[in-house]
């Protein structure tokens, strides 16, 4: 394509508002009953950063690739890849970063988690909870049905930004923070997505980004994990 | 001109119409859908290179046929499919570019009995793919036997693409030979190849606001003898939003314009060198409403300034 300078961002627009959050809406029903085990285990995450176990720290980044890998088939590949052909090139990246998640975290014990105190520790509960529980509502609130709700594991947007909220409760260390790129470039393609659709939701994911790059860049204790009482 | 699926007879079809297929769709309950005794047959143009004739309003599907595999969606489109063939609508025109556009048309044709259609495509390959494979798997998305049409998208490899279309032409295996641009771009490029190549049609941005092409390429199209499919008649809905609450002049009357659509559709229509508008709808109401446009009176060079002359005033 020539004379990239001529177009404007709602010519990229493949499919219209509708389509677009019917997708959630399908996927959903071709997964439903997934969405209870889900939220199940994604509850049983967050309490597992309240109250740290040494085999939670190869669980959770087990549970997170597997979310990755799910939401790549059975959304990317399943459904919105029908309506956008760029989505097909997302496939291979989500399942890397499931299978990066898988080998950092579960198989050579690199990621930890807990809840601490400070900028960081905030910020990575508030955008797991957000991503668990509230984000399935934004629906709602949009006034589209709940059905259509968008739920870690199945949905995108969630997803990074649960990976996002959890990836600022581990300790930096070498070799991890490559993890954090891709959620962040999902969250910026989505925000970037949902504004050209004119949807108001585009704040959501480009916040969720913000704030992941902030409680990565705050300066904070590193390495061993901390039994400090909960930041929230 | 007239497709039909790929491998059956021609009979097969015409009973399939014969036996109404169309009216089957709506008993069907197909959301909007209800078959209207008496139609006006939209008005014909000739494409001049073939003589063929062709209804001046057709059928885009840009976004609004990209609805994946969304069973309520495509019922949708079905509908609206329905709503076009049976007001007397013909020509539908595609992408592999549109996402599943081609699939969902494809999926009506079939569900509809495969009633005539004018199958316009575009072969578009970025990535340097191979043309002659990709125009065969658009054609086996449709269900056609052959493309009427077969454009070259945006002008991407225009001249690869062009020298396969003109041999996929001469062995029959396609019509009309195109090339296309939309937003008003390239014209310069796209005005050397119509000078230089025999094409059959070309493909433009051109509405009451777009009217650069007024200027070169519509008259260099008629001394050509291209024919013109207008795509973005509406800026994709922005210039029906732009209307939206305005009331339409008492002198549309004249022109047999009874809402906005019909009046900027009208003024392309009436351009000498247009041979069809593509319109693109979700909306059955919307499609009849296109079509309606289609019937005279057209505006004639009087009115069409004094058209111009009011849209400038919002």
């Amino acid at each position: 394509m020539q004379e990239w300078w001529s177009y404007r961002p709602g010519d990229f627009l493949l499919f219209s508002p509708r389509t677009y959050w019917r997708l959630f809406q399908l996927a959903n029903e071709k997964l439903w009953p997934l969405q209870i085990p889900v939220l199940l285990i994604g509850a049983a995450i967050l309490a597992m950063l309240f109250r740290p176990r040494a085999w939670a720290d190869r669980a959770i980044p087990a549970a997170l690739a597997a979310a990755w890998l799910c939401v790549s088939v059975g959304f990317l590949w399943m459904h919105y890849a029908a309506i956008n052909w760029v989505a097909v090139y997302f496939v291979p990246v989500f399942v890397g970063e499931a299978l990066l998640v898988l080998w950092l975290g579960t198989v050579r014990g690199r990621l930890t988690f807990a809840a601490e105190r400070g900028v960081a520790g905030v910020i990575g509960i508030a955008l797991y909870v957000y991503a668990l529980a509230l984000h399935p509502l934004v629906a709602l609130v949009a006034g589209r049905p709940l059905p259509g709700g968008e739920v870690i594991g199945i949905a995108p947007d969630p997803t990074a930004i649960a990976t996002l909220g959890l990836l600022s409760l581990a300790p930096r260390r070498t070799g991890t923070r490559p993890l954090i790129i891709l959620p962040i470039l999902w969250c910026l393609a989505s925000a970037f997505t949902l504004r050209t659709m004119g949807a108001s939701e585009g704040w959501i994911p480009l916040t969720a980004a913000a704030l992941a790059i902030l409680a990565h860049a705050w300066p904070r204790r590193n390495g061993s994990r901390t039994n400090a009482a909960p930041a929230c | 001109m007239r497709n039909r699926r790929i491998d059956e007879p021609m009979s097969i079809y015409r009973r399939a119409i014969l036996k109404g297929g169309l009216a089957a769709i709506a008993v069907a309950g197909l959301p909007g859908f209800a078959p209207r005794a008496e139609t006006t047959r939209p008005e014909r143009r000739v494409i001049p290179s073939s003589g063929v004739s062709i209804p001046v309003v057709g059928l885009g599907t840009w976004i609004t046929f990209n609805v994946g595999t969304d069973p309520v969606l495509l019922d949708e489109s079905v509908a609206v499919m329905a709503a076009f063939f049976e007001a007397g609508g013909t020509v539908i025109d595609s992408s592999p570019m549109y996402g599943s556009s081609q699939d969902t048309v494809g999926h009506g044709l079939a569900k509809l009995g495969y009633p005539p259609v004018f199958a316009a495509d575009k072969v578009w390959t970025p990535a340097g793919g191979d043309g002659r494979e990709q125009i065969g798997a658009s054609r086996r998305k449709w269900g056609v036997r052959r493309f009427d049409l077969m454009q070259v998208h945006n002008l991407v490899d225009w001249r690869e693409h062009l020298e396969t279309l003109f041999d996929m032409k001469a062995a029959g295996e396609i019509g009309h030979i195109g090339i296309t641009t939309s937003h008003g771009r390239r014209h310069e490029l796209l005005e050397r190849i119509m000078r230089e190549y025999p094409l059959d049609f070309v493909q433009l941005t051109y509405n009451i606001l777009d009217r650069e092409p007024e200027e070169r390429l519509l008259p260099l199209a008629r001394d050509r003898g291209i024919a013109v499919m207008v795509n973005r008649p509406f800026r994709q809905k922005a210039l029906i939003r732009r209307f939206q609450g305005v009331r339409l002049p008492g002198w549309a009357d004249n022109i047999g314009a009874f809402s906005w659509a019909q009046f900027i559709l009208k003024f392309i229509l009436s351009h000498p060198a247009v041979t069809v508008a593509i319109p693109a709808t979700t909306r059955i109401d919307h499609v009849r409403e296109n079509i309606a446009a289609a019937a005279d009176p057209l505006p004639d060079e009087a009115m069409r300034r004094r058209m111009v002359a009011h849209i400038r005033e919002f």
